[in-house]
Order: structure tokens, then C-alpha cells, then sequence
């Protein structure tokens, strides 16, 4: 695709160069030089030293107040796998992207589902799905703060009119992460919504008709047809799913500042966080980080060799 | 409206599809609401829907509680900054990688590619360190230059480009246009409408941007929005009706935006799901 569109010189013989056995065109060279300058200096600014460093880090004591570090090791790894606090950080992670996932994938599905029968104010009620993910998410997280308020909260008191007793919410060891799923919940389904809605949107309407001539149920075809051509959405959906969660931070910074009750909300990167700011152990949390990178590249690594192998083709 | 089309709704699934809207509306409806409330509404009970009065002090106590005028000044010069540089560079590189050829140039693909797969929560912690070497923490390019490149809206651009007709530029080199001329009149030109939609995407993306501005601001004057309200919090004690007016303040903008451009919002979700 590059290749074709590339410009071809219009001057053939004036103004070529050739490097390492291949002919360009010096106009070329020098514009590309020029544009791609500025984007290899940020690509190194804010990738590849970071990334240099972050490992080199990992290996030193470097502190946050003393601005130095010797080199110790894995002494840092070390730590990590002995410390409580990080792995009630990585459980509480992975408790919740697999809630995560559950709901949002399941009930995105669902909605999109719904949205593409035939329903009145289509347009509108698709609205309503996906205006929450446009909105920045520490002024949303305020008004969920006050809903999950255990004395003047909504939520308490429509448990009540229910007959229910009232919940902690984010006050309680047991309810707190589950709350802030409600929130992430809410705040993140439309995007999925959106992917889901265009993929079936996407299939032919022919498909489906063939398949109604041949006798199937609505059910039929949607497991034998829908639900296979939108495996690749899904599976994109699932892989970008895992790494936004493994990056959560705001909302549970903004909801529970120190990690919650009994430090049942703390995520990696509040974990990281902590240990980077509040505590200045720089060197503990470059290690720290880079078993997130770790984990979040074997997801998607796992996720994409899935794709690969189980690609459907109705063509 | 005939009867046999309103026949033909599937109501059932309508009505499932109605409580789940309203649902997530609700949240959106209390805040604004409750922006005009009073601490008695606030703390009655049964909960009150509508405010006893409406007055706008809830708002006043806002700009008296935490310098908010200022955040928001921040907010927008920051967020504007960030996606005026975030799309400059992604126009460059996105040019460079569809149109011309130079040596090298497949293995920088590659690496700008790859930059994807490392979030910037990984790089948070060196980051930090080396704009703190360069001076950077409390000042406006300290915020703003970590976060101006896009490998994401690189590629998004650059599949704007390969969609123009390869004649469109063909015609106008064997005119003589200059390549960096080609790029100006004629590239970017034809995919302007491709290129406001990337811009405003990542506009919204920044303007709610939150982890980095935190790490890197210590000051009131630097502060953006996000770092503000979450300070609001905690000064605020519970005083919820300040906090609503606050969100209020710091959404409203958004939703008018999605409501002007929703369909190019809607379309720039789509495509980056179908680019995967």
C-alpha cells in the first residue's frame, strides 16, 4: 500500500542519489529528512530513553529526595515479590479486568444487539450510550463520589426504598472495587457499544436474508452468523479492554485517594504511584513498572495469536 | 407515522433499550440539578429532585474554593497546545511514511509502531526524572511536551493520506510542485475534514488528561482542571452541590462538542476499531 503511493520523480536521471544499492530521488531525501526529524526526536525523547531508562532504573536504589542511586541488583525485584501490598495491587487488578471485561463486553453486546433491531429514537438512545465515554472522567467521578455516599447517596437510599440494607460503597473493604467497576461501567460500555454496533452494521443484509430463506430463527442467525463475523471486533475490543484496565489510575485515584479501604481499590499503576511519589522509591517502582509492561505485552501477544488462528472468512 | 410501521417497532426491546438510556443519563441530570442545590437539599431526606431555589452560588463558591478560573485557562491552553503539536508531528511522519521514500524508511515504521505498545504508565516513573532534570516540573512545556506524540494518530493520519488519489499528487509533482509544497496545497488540503476529526478526538483525550498533569504540577498556577477538581474533593468536604456545579462547569463543554460532532466522534471510534 506505502509502496504504490509513494511519488514517483517526474525527472528521471537528475538529482538521484543512491544509498546502500538503491536509488532515491535528493528532493525526497531532504524533505523526508527535514519532517522526520522532529518526529525521531520526540519518538526518542519520549519512548526509547524513557524505556532505557526505566530498565536501567529498575537495577538501582535511586530515591526521589536524594536524587541519587547505586546499583543493587534485582535487589527491587527481589522486594516486589515479597511485598503484600503488590500483590493485592496486581489481584485487585486482575480482579478487576476480568469484571471488567465480563460486563462491558457482555452487556456492550447486548445493547448493540438491541440497537440494531428495529427500534424507535435509534439515534437518540444511541446517543445516551455513548455520551459518558466523552466525558472527562475526573468531573464524572465526582458525581459518582456523591451516589455512593453511604449516608446522602442515591444509590443507598434507592436500596432502602427496596427494602435493602444500606452498603459501604467505597468505604467498605468489600464493595469498594466493585463500585468503582459500576462507575468504569458506565462510564466505558459505549465505546464497545459503538464497535459492536458498526460491525453488525457491517455484515450484508444479504446474509442474514439467505439465512431467513433457509429456514433459520433470529436466534439461529445470530449465533451461526453475527456472532462469527464480529469475532475480530471482539477481539479487538478484549485486548484494548485489558490494557486500559491494566492503566486504570484516575478514577481510582479521584475516588479513593489511598488506595481504599484495607487497600482493596489499589491498582498497579496507584501502586507504582505510591511507591514512585509518596514513598520516592524511584527504583522500586521502574521494577515495578516494567513487570506491568511484561503482563500487558503477554495479553496482547496471547490476544493477537488467538485472532490470528481462529480468523473467519465468509467471503 | 402509519400504524403498520408502528406495529412493525419491536417495542419490548425498546422499552429494555429506554431504562438503560435513562440510566446512563441519570447521572448527567442529577449533576446539573444538584449544581443549583442547597447544603439542606443536599443532606434532606427523602432525597430531593429539584433545588428549593435556583441560584448560582454554588458556582460562585467554586471560583472562591480553588483558583478554577485559572485551572480551566490552564486546561485549555495545555490541551490546545498538545493537539496543535500532537497533529504537526503526525501530519510529518504520516507524509513521510505514504508519500515519499528514503532509506531506513521501513525499520522507522516499525519503531514508531512499536511505541504503541509501550503505555505511557510504563514510562511514568523516568519521564518524570528527565523533565525534572531539564527544569520541567511547574512549567507549562513540562506538561505539555511529553504528551505530543501519537503513534496512534500517526497511523490514523497516514490512512487519511493513502486514501487521496495517488493522480492528486502524481499531476501536481509533474507540474513541479516542490514535495513540501505537494504536502501544503495538496495532502493535507484533501483530507482537512479526515484531519479535524483525528484533532478533536485528540483534543477531548488531553483535555482530560490526568495522570501526567498530577505527577508533573506541584503549583496552583500550573494545575489543570482534572488535578483542580480532584484537589475540590478533598477540600470541599462532602459539600457535593460544589463539587456538581464544578462538574458542571468542567463536562458542559464536552457534551456541547459531542453533541455538535457526534457523528465524527462516533466515526473516529469506529475506525480505530477497524484498524486493528
Amino acid at each position: 500500500m506505502e509502496k504504490a503511493k509513494t511519488i514517483r520523480p517526474a525527472l528521471s536521471g537528475a538529482g538521484k542519489v543512491r544509498i546502500f544499492g538503491r536509488t532515491y530521488h535528493r528532493d525526497q531525501l531532504l524533505c523526508a529528512l527535514v519532517l522526520m526529524i522532529p518526529v525521531l526526536v520526540a519518538v526518542f525523547m519520549l519512548f526509547i530513553l524513557p524505556v532505557i531508562q526505566v530498565i536501567r532504573y529498575s537495577f538501582t536504589n535511586f530515591a526521589l529526595n536524594t536524587g541519587k542511586g547505586d546499583y543493587v541488583g534485582i535487589e527491587n525485584y527481589k522486594y516486589l515479590f515479597q511485598d503484600e501490598r503488590m500483590f493485592k495491587a496486581f489481584f485487585n487488578t486482575a480482579c478487576f479486568a476480568v469484571l471488567k471485561l465480563v460486563f462491558d463486553t457482555g452487556l456492550a453486546l447486548l445493547i448493540a444487539l438491541m440497537l440494531d433491531s428495529n427500534v424507535p429514537l435509534r439515534k437518540f438512545l444511541r446517543s445516551t450510550y455513548f455520551a459518558p465515554v466523552v466525558v472527562p472522567v475526573v468531573a464524572s467521578s465526582l458525581i459518582w463520589i456523591w451516589f455512593f455516599d453511604p449516608d446522602v447517596g442515591p444509590l443507598n437510599q434507592i436500596l432502602g426504598f427496596f427494602g435493602i440494607q444500606p452498603l459501604g460503597w467505597l468505604y467498605s473493604e468489600n464493595t469498594a472495587l466493585i463500585s468503582i467497576l459500576i462507575f468504569s461501567v458506565w462510564k466505558g460500555v459505549g465505546y464497545n457499544v459503538m464497535l459492536f454496533l458498526t460491525g453488525l452494521q457491517n455484515i450484508p443484509d444479504s446474509y442474514i436474508e439467505a439465512a431467513k430463506v433457509d429456514g433459520a430463527s433470529n436466534f439461529q442467525s445470530l449465533v451461526r452468523i453475527k456472532l462469527p463475523l464480529l469475532r475480530p471486533i471482539t477481539s479487538f475490543i478484549v485486548m484494548i479492554g485489558i490494557i486500559n484496565t491494566f492503566k486504570v489510575f484516575a478514577e481510582v485515584n479521584v475516588m479513593t485517594p489511598k488506595g481504599g479501604p484495607g487497600y482493596s481499590t489499589a491498582m498497579i499503576v496507584n501502586y507504582i504511584y505510591e511507591q514512585a511519589f509518596t514513598r520516592g522509591k524511584m527504583g522500586r517502582a521502574c521494577a515495578a513498572s516494567i513487570i506491568l509492561f511484561v503482563v500487558i505485552f503477554i495479553f496482547t501477544t496471547i490476544q493477537s495469536r488467538l485472532n490470528s488462528s481462529k480468523e473467519v472468512s465468509y467471503e | 407515522m402509519s400504524k403498520s410501521k408502528l406495529k412493525r417497532y419491536n417495542w419490548f426491546i425498546f422499552v429494555l433499550l429506554f431504562i438503560g438510556s435513562l440510566t446512563m443519563i441519570f447521572p448527567f441530570v442529577w449533576m446539573i440539578l444538584s449544581s443549583f442545590k442547597t447544603v439542606r437539599d443536599v443532606y434532606t431526606y427523602p432525597p430531593k429532585w429539584l433545588p428549593s431555589e435556583w441560584k448560582w452560588t454554588n458556582f460562585e463558591t467554586v471560583f472562591r474554593m480553588i483558583p478554577f478560573g485559572r485551572y480551566y485557562l490552564n486546561s485549555i491552553f495545555t490541551s490546545v497546545a498538545q493537539t496543535f503539536l500532537q497533529i504537526v508531528l503526525s501530519i510529518f511522519g504520516a507524509y513521510c511514511i505514504t508519500f515519499l521514500d528514503f532509506p531506513g524508511k521501513k525499520k522507522l515504521t516499525v519503531l514508531i509502531r512499536s511505541t504503541m505498545f509501550v503505555p505511557m504508565v510504563v514510562t511514568l516513573v523516568p519521564m518524570y526524572l528527565i523533565v525534572a532534570k531539564l527544569h520541567g516540573i511547574d512549567t507549562y512545556g513540562g506538561i505539555i511536551l511529553p504528551q505530543v506524540f501519537s503513534a496512534f494518530t500517526l497511523f490514523l493520519i497516514s490512512s487519511f493520506f493513502a486514501a487521496i488519489p495517488k493522480d492528486l499528487v502524481d499531476s501536481a509533482r509533474i507540474d513541479g510542485c516542490g514535495y513540501f509544497r505537494i504536502m501544503g496545497t495538496i495532502v493535507i488540503p484533501n483530507s482537512k475534514a479526515s484531519i479535524s476529526t483525528a484533532a478533536l478526538f485528540s483534543f477531548l483525550g488531553h483535555w482530560k488528561s490526568y495522570t501526567w498533569p498530577l505527577i508533573i504540577t506541584n503549583k496552583d498556577k500550573y494545575r489543570t482542571l482534572p488535578i483542580g477538581m480532584k484537589y475540590l474533593v478533598q477540600e470541599s468536604s462532602s459539600e457535593y452541590q460544589v463539587m456538581m456545579a464544578a462538574s458542571v462547569m468542567a463536562i458542559l463543554p464536552v457534551l456541547i462538542l459531542f453533541v455538535l460532532f457526534e457523528k465524527q466522534l462516533v466515526k473516529s471510534v469506529t475506525l480505530t476499531g477497524m484498524k486493528a
